[in-house]
């Protein structure tokens, strides 16, 4: 009994840290890159946001195929021995956060830098310099996108299925796990574990919004 | 700053994420569905491991595709259960020495209405040719697993053409065998499972053995070590110690004495390979 715990707060653990890593690599590309796309203008800068918009819906079994394919030993990156590990399902769900994060990102950097944008530079910062006030202006807008990037990862299946293999006490998530509980037809075990996924998935959520709103309230006393 | 402080997070839970693989040596095994699914692994993996420090990750995929990832070299040893598959892979040359560790054997499962009148049976196949001809719902795994491959050769054996297995009654789900249960409870069809699954699964329903105890449903599980002519990048020096481990005195003894509810699921034979 002692060790079936063990196992499932391993379980619980790998899913939140492995999510977590992605959601965080994801924001560290994802938060200048969106707020820059929103300030230069650039030729094809609308059918990139299009692109990025549109990868909203990409299929995580797909990006775990075609990662599986490169992280393979006989892929591009095999000498990295990186398939069947948890980094790379840190890399499958970053590759899925990203769009999110940035799309999001753009639409409030676009709104933000509509408003304040002619302050920011006669105040004499150049563009670049502009990139963190702006995101330090939609910074409650962050949170939400960080939090949807989270929530995208935590809960896909198709990726880290494929590139982490579902082995046990190394690259077993809450998701897969549940696949494999329903597989043995322990569909009681499997619900219980996707109560257990909702139950975090729900109060993280609920956590970073209230937090979200306290920094909405602090920051509107500041402006 | 907030900057730093999350590149320092996030160093942080990848250490933790990797610290627990980092500390021993550990080997890639991809494995056919039935042996984890069975619990058999997860059963005798602890005891090798303590033994020998050597960690098995083991990456269940259906005998067809452990086998295409042993291929691809993202493998450093194979668990599988199909001979004919087996014997192609050896063929290629990309497999060193094969040697059977255990067997059990296939039944038929079905529903307990059992609407095409066979249960009760040994011959399998005649009862697969009652079943095409009562059309009664089959389940079929269709996922090229060594369970398939045991499959579509007793329907052949039933004079059944791949046209009659595209017909309404014949479900193909594309799945494991935990899958296929679930489908064939679901639809109260019969399909092919090997006994272990079987015996271990726990969302049987109105689903009961059919037949069981022909000699063509024989289920044999071969540890297969690649050929360092084509897989020099894979562990093969810790998936030696492991296969050997396997069919040594003390693993054949694991094997041997793995029970589900009291039942015996996979019986030693590497000593007289069946």
């Amino acid at each position: 009994m002692a060790t079936g715990l063990r196992e499932f707060l391993d379980i619980v653990g790998l899913s939140i840290g492995v999510s977590l890593a992605a959601t965080t690599v994801g924001a560290a590309i994802s938060l200048p890159i969106g707020t820059a796309l929103a300030i230069f203008p650039f030729h094809g800068r609308r059918l990139l946001v299009v692109l990025i918009n549109a990868f909203f819906g990409l299929p995580p079994v797909v990006v775990g195929l075609v990662l599986y394919l490169i992280l393979s030993r006989s892929g591009p990156l095999g000498s990295l021995s990186l398939l069947f590990t948890p980094t790379a399902m840190v890399i499958a769900q970053t590759v899925l956060a990203v769009p999110i994060i940035t799309a999001l990102v753009h639409r409030a950097s676009e709104r933000a830098w509509a408003r304040y944008g002619d302050e920011l530079i006669s105040d004499g910062a150049t563009k670049l310099q502009a990139i963190p006030q702006v995101l330090m202006v939609i910074r409650a807008d962050l949170v939400t996108a960080i939090l949807a990037g989270f929530g995208r990862t935590v809960s896909e299946v198709g990726a880290v299925i494929l590139v982490g293999g579902n082995i046990r006490g190394l690259t077993r998530t809450m998701t897969t796990a549940i696949a494999l509980q329903t597989s043995q037809g322990d569909l009681s075990l499997a619900l219980a574990l996707g109560a257990v996924l909702v139950g975090i998935s729900i109060s993280i959520s609920a956590t970073v919004f209230a937090l979200a709103g306290r920094a909405r309230t602090a920051g509107s006393d500041e402006v | 700053m907030t900057k730093t402080r999350s590149i320092l997070t996030l160093a942080a839970i990848v250490v933790a994420i990797n610290a627990g693989s980092a500390a021993e040596q550990s080997i890639v095994l991809a494995s056919t569905t039935s042996v984890e699914a069975s619990g058999l692994l997860a059963n005798i993996l602890p005891q090798f491991t303590a033994e020998a420090g050597i960690a098995v990750n083991v990456v269940a995929q259906g005998t067809g595709k452990a086998l295409d990832t042993a291929r691809r070299g993202d493998a450093d040893l194979l668990l599988v259960h199909d001979p004919e598959a087996e014997q192609q892979f050896m063929d290629e040359g990309h497999g060193s020495t094969r040697r059977q560790i255990a067997w059990n054997d296939f039944v038929i499962v079905g529903p307990s209405t059992d609407p095409a009148h066979v249960g009760g049976g040994r011959d399998s196949v005649a009862a697969l040719k009652a079943i095409a001809l009562a059309q009664a719902p089959f389940v079929s795994r269709g996922d090229k697993s060594g369970t398939n491959a045991a499959e579509l050769r007793l329907w052949k054996m039933a004079g059944q053409t791949p046209d009659a297995l595209r017909e309404k009654w014949y479900r193909d789900i594309g799945g494991g065998m935990g899958q296929a249960l679930n489908a064939a409870s679901a639809m109260d069809a019969y399909t092919l499972s090997d006994r272990g699954t079987w015996l271990s699964f726990k969302n049987k329903g109105t689903l009961v053995v059919a037949i069981e105890g022909d000699p063509r449903l024989i289920n044999r599980y071969d540890v297969i070590e690649l050929s360092p002519r084509k897989h020099a990048g894979s562990k093969l020096a810790g998936a030696k110690v492991f296969a050997d481990w396997l069919v040594s005195s003390e693993g054949q003894q694991a094997i041997g004495t793995y029970q589900v509810n009291g039942q015996k699921l996979f019986n030693p034979s590497a000593g007289s390979p069946k």
